[in-house]
């Protein structure tokens, strides 16, 4: 079970890619959708790795994405990208 | 159901200004982000804190922060900063700016007030070019790049900017690059609470203006590069970390030592050349009236 999740603001992202590449369990890929600007943002391709350690928070340089914990009770119904991408 | 928090920085950020001006792939977003986690971190008080930036893509800065700053003159964030801070000596006075603002039109303030010891705390983003202007050669550009002012490549050689900040008298000086994210958040959550002038260096990519005539690809190209090739070496002598076009990166904590700063040496001198006639007015009114 997940121990943590992203949220992703669409909209902000670049794809510049540091998420994806420096997540340290390589949970994120770059989607193949694209936000109004043109950019594809990442998504969640492993999300059962994700530990919410927030690296890929702190590397993002359009303060689009982040990871938080999620308690045991949470893991269970991680939202999904919809429910978090309006943050 | 669970709770989804909120983006940790966001009360950091002026979001309405966003997206920002800075390019996909671009590291100074990075550096900001790092910086508001360490205003999260270092709990530093915010209503007296001031973010003062000059001109270029990271003098950007001062506008996204939602917190006192000032997008001042190309050049001249150091001499605003210390106006500042000798006006309202119990402001934390943060200066955030490139490296050509900061060591080429704005060097002469940056070793004087490392000689002189402000109490301010100066973060430079070096991407090693004059990126806003099109991307001509800077004091920290190093040899054998191509640039719009040296199309047959640079020969003159580059400014250390640990060494040169150092011998001129910082009290603390880190390099990390855009890569070394907490280590960033912890030097800049350490320099909030150490007294004098502080400075931290941070490699950033900049694929537009710098990568991209030298065919060094995107910023993700960059951000690898850092891993690969950056050693830390804290306490190292400044002398051996200078930069080269392709060479490995020192990064670390380099210095971190005690002297008295500007406002201290002020009021022991008038003390001591004045006595009992000497009345400290801003110590007496000013910053007891909580700026
Ligand atoms: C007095 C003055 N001279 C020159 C300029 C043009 N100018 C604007 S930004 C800049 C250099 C910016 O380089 P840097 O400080 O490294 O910032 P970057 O864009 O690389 O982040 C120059 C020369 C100016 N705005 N004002
Ligand atoms: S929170 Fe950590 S583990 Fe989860 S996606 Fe981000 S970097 Fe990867
Ligand atoms: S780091 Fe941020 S801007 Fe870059 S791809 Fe990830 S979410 Fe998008
Ligand atoms: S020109 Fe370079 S420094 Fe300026 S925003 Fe673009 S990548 Fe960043
Ligand atoms: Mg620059």
């Amino acid at each position: 079970m997940a121990k943590g999740s992203v949220s992703i603001h669409v909209e902000r992202c670049k794809a510049c890619g540091f998420c994806v590449e420096f997540c340290p369990t390589k949970v994120l890929a770059l989607s193949s959708a694209f936000n109004s600007k043109g950019y594809h943002p990442p998504q969640m391709v492993a999300p059962e790795k994700c530990s919410g350690c927030d690296l890929c928070g702190m590397y993002c340089p359009d303060f689009a994405i982040f990871g938080y914990r999620l308690n045991a009770a949470d893991s269970a119904n991680a939202p999904d990208k919809e429910a978090t991408d309006a943050r | 159901m669970s709770t989804i928090p909120i983006n940790p920085v966001l009360p950091f950020l002026r979001t309405d200004r966003m997206p920002t001006i800075w390019c996909p792939g671009c590291g100074i977003g990075t550096t900001v982000n790092c910086f508001a986690r360490a205003l999260l971190d270092s709990g530093v008080d915010l209503k007296h804190l001031a973010i003062v930036s000059g001109i270029g893509c990271t003098g950007r800065v001062a506008g996204y922060v939602k917190l006192d700053s000032f997008h001042t003159t190309h050049g001249r964030a150091i001499p605003f900063a210390t106006g500042l801070k000798l006006a309202n000596p119990k402001l934390n006075v943060v200066v955030y700016s490139g490296d050509g603002d900061l060591s080429a039109i704005g060097g002469n303030h940056l070793i004087h007030a490392a000689r002189r010891n402000i109490d301010i705390k100066v973060i430079c983003v070096n991407n090693l070019i004059y990126a806003m202007t099109g991307g001509q050669t800077a004091p920290t550009t190093p040899g054998h790049v191509i640039t719009s002012t040296h199309p047959y490549g640079t020969f003159d050689p580059n400014f250390n900017l640990p060494h040169l900040v150092e011998a001129a008298g910082a009290v603390y000086v880190a390099r990390w690059t855009t890569f070394h994210v907490r280590q960033i958040a912890r030097s800049m959550a350490e320099v909030f609470k150490k007294p004098g002038f502080c400075f931290i260096e941070i490699l950033s990519p900049c694929p537009t203006l710098y990568q991209r005539r030298n065919k060094m690809g995107d910023g993700l190209d960059t951000m690898k590069f850092y891993k690969e090739h950056s050693k830390i070496k804290n306490g190292v002598s400044t002398s051996e970390v200078g930069l080269t076009r392709n060479g490995d990166i020192i990064v670390g904590k380099f210095v971190d030592r005690d002297r008295s700063d500007y406002l201290t040496m002020a009021h022991d001198q008038f003390v001591e050349a004045l006595g009992d006639r000497y009345v400290d007015e801003c110590a007496a009114e000013c910053c007891e009236e909580g700026i």
